[in-house]
């Protein structure tokens, strides 16, 4: 029954790997129909965007600057999602990462470079991980949903960010913010006169490491089996609970570090809402990405860009910036809505090889 | 002319041809059995005549008269009625509530009462007595099997389909619900009965059709067959070996030992009930019963993925401890899960990733937590060979691997940890004949090599062609132990039915 012919195979592994690029470009192509509904250019449009993230070496690297937080949260969702896990408190997680960060940050002054600077990644690292394995805790021990916990810690997590930076950690003077980190616990600019800053390569590193652990290690294995089929985890005596743990705590780490590079990397300072939703903005990527490494690094720079060419839309071609939202918005509904055509085909399916083969098991 | 004809039905699926031009007809008052394997195309065809699919391509004559049946409804209205194998009945209604449901002669105020005497009549045709205001969930699966065909009466069906009616029966039930089938054939009824077992259509059938990977093989008049060798060649396009070679069991120490087990079931009721037995080295353990009497429960204790309330547990003389599925399985345990896509397998992953399942952990699986991957590739090309997997890759997706390679390379994985003990439950649920005589084949290997080997099915034959002995489970008890090869089915049967016979037969020991 289930002979498949070589054609629709080839093209269904096509379409796997297809899909996402298609997705954009339905994407752009009804971005583009939406601007020219405005009256306006769309031409100049798209030309002034490209000009805006990636015409200048300037512009480049401001697009990067953009990308990288993404890809911390994009990993942030994936490692979950492979785990079988929802992370919705990456934006929590974001957040405490840069409060731990700035807590080393802005002491220990006078610590060399080499030591402060990698502390404090660290801490940032282990906030955001704090936060995760805290809702992993709550899901293993309570069975409650990472999903609905996750979010709450999420306005846990940025009041106690206000709490500090207007109270204990304020910088004397009007503005809600904290001093600026000491010098030896900033990461270091890659080009001179732009902001690209080395937290791109730790970026890249975490995508090669998300890579080698899932695929290479044993411990990765297992956190795959977990995420797809609990049923075989229990019978091979692999333990679900140990799993969800490091997942959460893995995730919450990665989106740390997205903070951690915010505060230490770009800002400088901690200060109310520094993530403009780094946290949410990490699921389209890794859903756009497939959860795969190769996946986030591309789907990742393409939110960059579109982020970061924005403004220069704006300027040049009057197109309000609603419409990059917009088009983000489409390209997640493409892609979450073929997650929803194939889950109701597979379930169709699934019915009518019950019905048509009897006692297939299926 | 035949009373029924579909003419060249073709049914496509996206990406399967279910069934391709097939020519089939069915005599008024026969009964005409529809012989083939899993996924034929039997039931596809049986759903066509239903209404519940469309046919690509074909048309459907009944009484000569070119029919377009589009649903149940219009079906039944022609005199079509089907008993599917999950009975469609509401546990909770009465018997004369669920016979009225849905009919459209219905008014607005229900007059049960004059149903009532209308369906005892109908029943009591085939001797059947039936309170009609008792609620349904209180009879047996043969009373539920034949009150759907009451049921189906009641509304005037002229043909009735069975699709697979006795896979839930035990043998006496089967014997009883056959009385019934032959008595509507004589009262001028039409009955096509779907099945895959042989010895049931010698017994009932007048013809027979074989479909054969979707399309038609044959249609024999049942006389003309001489033995169900050749209709198993019919069946599966080559001779078929019908027994597996057995030599008998050279029983070794104790490796299983189970006393008073206790445990509930997902609903928290008692599904276990002071369940003893051991099983010895070299011997073949066969747990038979009707599903739902504890045996899953039963294996899933015995591996750690349930909770148990009281008892003890002895794999090798060594006490396992609770809830740990990982120490049992290095016990040397070895488990064939009932329902391979539920724990047995990942579908997501490669064949090479589901056969490092239970070893991924140890040398020279992974060294230092990392996977050797170049080794895991020579040792499942291996693998997949020896237990003679059909895969165009180790790569490849186990989704995408048909039902018997997906067992195989399940079976395979668990054989060549060389396990002292063996629990295997349906380990050949779903395949066909081939997949099953080889999967069977490779159990009675173990067993020969020194293994212990817990069986469990239901599928009493399988049960007593390989078993050396057999425990027999109703109700999450132990209502017999049979240690002679000479046992009958239909001693077997009563016992799965919950009779336990006198105390006097000497070759039968109960348990308490």
């Amino acid at each position: 029954m289930e002979s498949k012919t070589t054609r629709s195979k080839v093209l269904s592994s096509l379409s796997t790997a297809s899909f996402p690029v298609l997705a954009v470009i339905a994407a752009l192509v009804i971005g583009a129909v939406l601007i020219f509904i405005l009256g306006l250019d769309w031409r100049l449009a798209y030309k002034s965007l490209l000009q805006g993230s990636l015409g200048t070496k300037k512009a480049i690297a401001e697009s990067l600057v953009k990308t990288t937080p993404l890809y911390f949260t994009g990993l942030s969702f994936a490692i979950a999602k492979r785990c079988g896990l929802i992370n919705l408190g990456a934006e929590g997680q974001v957040y405490m990462g840069g409060l731990f960060a700035a807590f080393i940050g802005l002491s220990f002054a006078g610590l060399p470079r080499y030591i402060h600077l990698p502390l404090t990644v660290m801490m940032g690292f282990i906030g955001g991980g704090l936060l995760g394995l805290i809702t992993g805790v709550l899901k293993v021990r309570f069975g409650a949903s990472e999903l609905i916990t996750g979010i709450m810690f999420n306005y846990i997590a940025i009041k106690l960010v206000s709490f500090f930076v207007t109270g204990p950690l304020k910088e004397p003077g009007d503005l809600d913010q904290t001093a600026i980190m000491e010098v030896s616990a900033q990461i270091p600019r890659i080009i001179e006169n732009t902001r690209l800053h080395a937290g791109l390569i730790i970026a890249l590193l975490c995508l090669v490491f998300f890579y080698i652990f899932l695929w290479k290690t044993t411990s990765g294995y297992e956190m795959r089996v977990v995420g797809m089929n609990r049923g075989a985890a229990e019978y091979s005596g692999i333990s679900i609970s140990k799993n969800v743990l490091l997942a959460m705590a893995l995730a919450g780490g990665f989106a740390g570090l997205a903070g951690c590079c915010e505060v230490i990397g770009v800002q400088f300072r901690l200060f109310q809402d520094f993530s403009p939703q780094y946290g949410y903005e990490g699921l389209p990527v890794a859903l756009l990405g497939n959860s795969h490494p190769v996946g986030i690094l591309l789907s990742g720079l393409l939110f960059g860009v579109l982020k970061s060419g924005s403004n220069t839309m704006k300027m040049l071609a009057q197109v309000p910036v609603a419409v990059i939202q917009i088009i983000q918005a489409l390209v997640i509904i493409f892609v979450a809505g073929r997650e929803i055509y194939n889950l109701t085909k597979l379930l169709r399916r699934n019915k009518q090889l019950e019905k048509a083969g009897g006692m297939n098991g299926n | 002319m035949a009373y029924l004809e579909m003419k060249q039905i073709t049914k496509v699926f996206p990406g399967v041809v279910a069934n391709d031009n097939i020519n089939f007809s069915v005599e008024k008052g026969e009964i005409h059995a529809l012989l083939g394997e899993n996924g034929a195309g039997k039931t596809t065809l049986m759903n066509i005549l239903y209404g519940l699919y469309r046919q690509t391509s074909g048309e459907i004559w009944i009484n000569d008269k070119k029919v377009a049946i589009t649903s149940p409804k219009e079906a039944i209205d022609l005199g079509i009625g089907m008993v599917h194998q999950h009975f469609m009945l509401i546990p909770a209604l009465t018997i004369i509530e669920n016979v009225v449901l849905g009919m459209k002669e219905n008014k607005q105020i229900l007059d049960l009462k004059r149903a009532a005497s209308d369906v005892c009549a109908e029943a009591a045709k085939y001797d059947m007595t039936i309170d009609p205001f008792m609620e349904t969930w209180k009879l047996s699966v043969g009373q539920q099997q034949r009150l759907e065909i009451i049921k189906a009466l009641y509304r005037g069906v002229k043909l009735l389909i069975l699709d697979e009616p006795t896979a839930v029966l035990t043998p006496q039930e089967v014997s009883v619900f056959f009385t019934m089938v032959r008595k509507l054939s004589e009262e001028g009824h039409t009955v096509i009965f779907i099945t895959h077992k042989l010895p049931e259509v010698m017994q009932l059938c007048g013809r027979c059709t074989v479909l054969r990977h979707g399309k038609l093989e044959t249609t024999v008049n049942i006389n003309d067959v001489k033995n169900k060798q050749e209709l198993a060649r019919l069946m599966v396009g080559k001779d078929v070996e019908f027994s597996v070679q057995k030599t008998p069991a050279v029983p070794g120490e104790e490796v299983l030992s189970i006393k008073n087990l206790n445990a509930r079931n997902n609903k928290g009721l008692p599904a276990l009930k002071n369940v003893s037995f051991d099983v010895h080295a070299g011997e073949i353990l066969g747990v038979a019963g009707v599903d739902g009497n504890g045996q899953s429960e039963l294996v899933e204790c015995l591996t750690g993925l349930r909770k148990i309330d009281s008892g003890v547990i002895r794999i090798m003389g060594v006490e396992i401890p609770k809830l740990a599925a990982r120490t049992i399985l290095e016990q040397g345990v070895s488990h064939i899960p009932e329902d391979r896509h539920r724990r047995g397998m990942l579908k997501d992953m490669s064949v090479k990733e589901n056969l490092i399942l239970m070893n991924y952990f140890k040398e020279p699986y992974s060294t230092k937590g990392f996977l050797n991957w170049k080794w895991i590739s020579g040792y499942a090309q291996e693998l997949c060979k020896e237990f003679n997997v059909k895969t165009p890759s180790i790569e490849e997706k186990a989704d995408k691997l048909s039902g018997g390679n997906q067992q195989k390379f399940i079976v395979g994985r668990e054989l060549e940890r060389k396990p002292k003990l063996l629990i295997a439950m349906h380990p050949d649920r779903g395949l066909d004949i081939g997949a099953t005589k080889y999967i069977q084949s490779r159990i009675v290997a173990a067993r020969d090599s020194g293994s212990a080997v817990l069986l469990v099915s239901t599928e009493l034959d399988e049960i007593m062609e390989l078993s050396d002995r057999i425990i027999v489970m109703y109700e999450g008890g132990i209502i017999g132990l049979i240690d002679d090869p000479q046992v009958t089915r239909e001693y077997i049967g009563l016992l799965m039915a919950g009779t336990r016979p006198q105390d006097s037969l000497e070759w039968m020991s109960p348990c308490p």
